[in-house]
């Protein structure tokens, strides 16, 4: 019981703080917020089963393929969709769940309805303090938090990453010094895509796929950057890792846990911000100038 | 005699000069006149049916704009207004046994005690803070629900509700003109002192406080108002359909916001014609006459929104009210795009 916790949670930590990432870097960085952000997610598990059953190729070739094609669909739908509406609030919320909806549509009538579980990476089990773990779980973790580390790094050494928090902190200025200000979000939102479509390559071996599997992470995704602080990188990190176990221990420890289990990470959020209304990290934004 | 005559060219004047004036109203008056004879014209069953969950929507979508898009404060739960009087009317109306128009309004108000609850503690919130926050009330609800099926029926809803009348038509006759009056009542709303307190709330928060508005005060109201027309749509929605897990639903909140969002926030009409034009669209035109198949409505109907939404961001009313019509600069009055000057105070329009 204690070590499938264990296990579970840090792995549904992982995923849920790859995608909460991606998604607080785009609204940080463009101001948007993109429900459609788990619906590439989705998007990415799919082409990856379909590209190795159906096409018949070699796994890692169709997860690579998946995640370029991913990024690439992420990348044109914020160019010629949403970018152009951006300045709307809510017509944004709207655009996006339409995005999401024409995503499980178009991959519920291309791929069928059908439960399917994804291709494992790798089998077997290695013993870790005698516990027998899958290693497509460790593979899991071990990839977030590489790919956790990667994107501290881009952010934090590389230019393109200064310019992405020169950006993200005040546009205007930013735009002044010389930094391109579209191509930057461009680019943010090519990372938050691809983050979305890895993630889609960690779940996929791991339970089955159906076209309305982006809707819980998308609840769960909400909820975390709310409580780690909108914008900020670290609170969604905490806050995917608070709210990932208490999802795994409600689900292993309460009677009737898997229907409690949103019920009460929402709860603990709520709790959250209602102390803190700018979460646990939250940057509380300038008002931005008109 | 003459009394009569003076009411009648009263009634003459008010048509003349608030209706017909402008292309707008009278279009909403000719549809409302239409769709109140609509049944005399013996359609079948499911139109029927499909215009009255409409009607009910309308209601929603519009206690939505009245919350959302006047003030400001983006609800993302909306759906827990509408499921928690649909449980309360249907749970009093299997348990107790009592009538429709008992069950309605205790469920309005058990919607109205949620807006004080959500209310309170929202009221420190912004935003996109403000909008995730309120996403978690109806999952929280459902999450309960589905987890204490002994009481409240779990997956299914609740089994037997009765419904509001004995034919179609005679649910009908009550759900439209319902949703007219709660409509006008609403537009009314949004048109008074409080309205435009809402409005002054959404452009600028600390500026309406500054100018003394107990802001803290109108945004609770904003929220009792809105769960109070919610509310009436879910208890009508309970003895329609049913009470079930549908009614607190995350695609049900965002379903409301992409109504009224197409029609047009902060207008009320908006909504309700978002609506009307949606839902029927969605349910009769594209299967029943195109021929569309099921699994394609959805996709076809997420294309719409969207491309819409790409040439109108304001919403597709919206965009055809400025297209048809000017505000008097001196006296905001609403006149015809073909006028030069303002009906009524006869200034220059631009």
């Amino acid at each position: 019981m204690a070590e499938n916790i264990i296990v579970y949670g840090l792995v549904w930590s992982g995923v849920y703080a790859l995608l909460a990432i991606g998604f607080s870097l785009i609204f940080g960085v463009a101001r948007i917020v993109n429900l459609a952000h788990t619906a590439f997610y989705m998007l990415a598990a799919y082409l990856i089963f379909h590209l190795n059953t159906a096409a018949g190729l070699n796994v890692y070739l169709s997860v690579f393929l998946a995640i370029i094609i991913v990024t690439i669909t992420g990348t044109l739908s914020y160019r010629l969709i949403i970018a152009r509406i951006r300045q709307h609030e809510s017509t944004t919320l709207i655009v996006t769940i339409a995005l999401a909806v024409i995503f499980q549509e178009a991959v519920l009538k291309g791929f069928g309805g059908t439960f399917v579980s994804g291709p494992k990476l790798i089998s077997g089990k290695t013993g870790i303090f005698g516990v027998g773990v899958l290693n497509q779980h460790l593979l899991t973790f071990g990839v977030v938090l590489l790919l956790l580390l990667a994107t501290w790094a881009f952010l934090m050494k590389t230019r393109t990453g200064v310019a992405i928090r020169a950006t993200a902190q005040d546009r205007e200025v930013a735009n002044l010094m010389g930094i391109n200000v579209p191509g930057m979000e461009m680019i943010t939102m090519a990372i938050s895509a691809a983050l979305a479509a890895i993630a889609g390559a960690l779940v996929a071996p791991l339970g089955v796929l159906t076209p309305g599997m982006w809707m819980h992470p998308l609840i769960m995704i909400l909820a975390v950057v709310v409580l780690g602080g909108l914008g900020s990188l670290k609170g969604s990190l905490i806050g995917a890792f608070i709210l990932g176990f208490s999802e795994i221990l409600v689900v292993f420890l309460a009677p009737s846990g898997s229907f409690l289990k949103t019920s009460v990470a929402l709860t603990i959020m709520l709790i959250v911000i209602m102390i803190r209304p700018e979460g646990l990290f939250g940057i509380v934004f300038e008002e931005e100038r008109g | 005699m003459n009394v009569l005559s003076t009411y009648l060219s009263r009634f003459y004047k008010f048509f003349g000069g608030e209706i017909f004036v402008l292309p707008s109203r009278t279009t909403a008056l000719l549809l409302c006149l239409f769709l109140l004879i609509f049944p005399l014209t013996s359609p079948n069953d499911f139109t029927l049916r499909v215009l009255i969950i409409a009607s009910i929507y309308a209601i929603f979508a519009a206690s939505w704009d009245l919350l959302s898009g006047f003030t400001g404060q983006i609800n993302f739960g909306h759906a827990v207004f509408f499921g928690v009087a649909a449980y309360t009317a249907g749970l009093l109306n299997y348990n107790l046994g009592l009538a429709p128009w008992a069950t309605i309004p205790i469920g309005a108000l058990a919607a109205v005690l949620m807006g004080l609850i959500i209310g309170i503690p929202c009221l420190r919130l912004r935003g996109t803070y403000l909008a995730f926050a309120t996403l978690a009330f109806p999952l929280i609800l459902l999450g309960i629900i589905q987890a204490i099926p002994n009481i409240t029926y779990g997956e299914l809803g609740i089994p037997r509700v009765d419904p509001l009348a004995g034919s179609r038509v005679a649910i009908y006759y009550i759900v439209f003109p319902s949703m007219i009056v709660l409509g006008f009542i609403m537009w009314k709303i949004a048109d008074s002192k409080i309205g435009l307190i809402f409005h002054a709330i959404r452009e600028d928060e600390v500026t309406a406080r500054a100018s003394g508005i107990n802001t803290t005060r109108y945004k609770l109201l904003a929220f009792c108002l809105s769960g109070l027309f919610a509310g009436i749509a879910g208890g009508l929605y309970a003895h329609f359909v049913n009470a079930g897990p549908s009614t607190l639903e995350l695609l049900l909140s965002f379903q409301v916001i992409i109504w009224a969002v197409f029609g047009g926030i902060a207008t009320i009409y908006g909504p309700i014609a978002g609506v009307f034009i949606l839902y029927p669209l969605q349910k009769i035109v594209l299967t029943r006459y195109l021929g569309v198949p099921a699994e394609l409505t959805m996709l076809i109907f997420a294309f719409i929104v969207l491309i819409v939404l790409l040439f109108m961001p304001q919403g597709l009313i919206t965009w055809l009210r400025d297209k048809t019509e000017k505000i008097c600069p001196r006296c905001k009055l609403q006149n015809v795009a073909t006028r030069s000057k303002c009906r009524v105070c006869t200034a220059e329009l631009d």
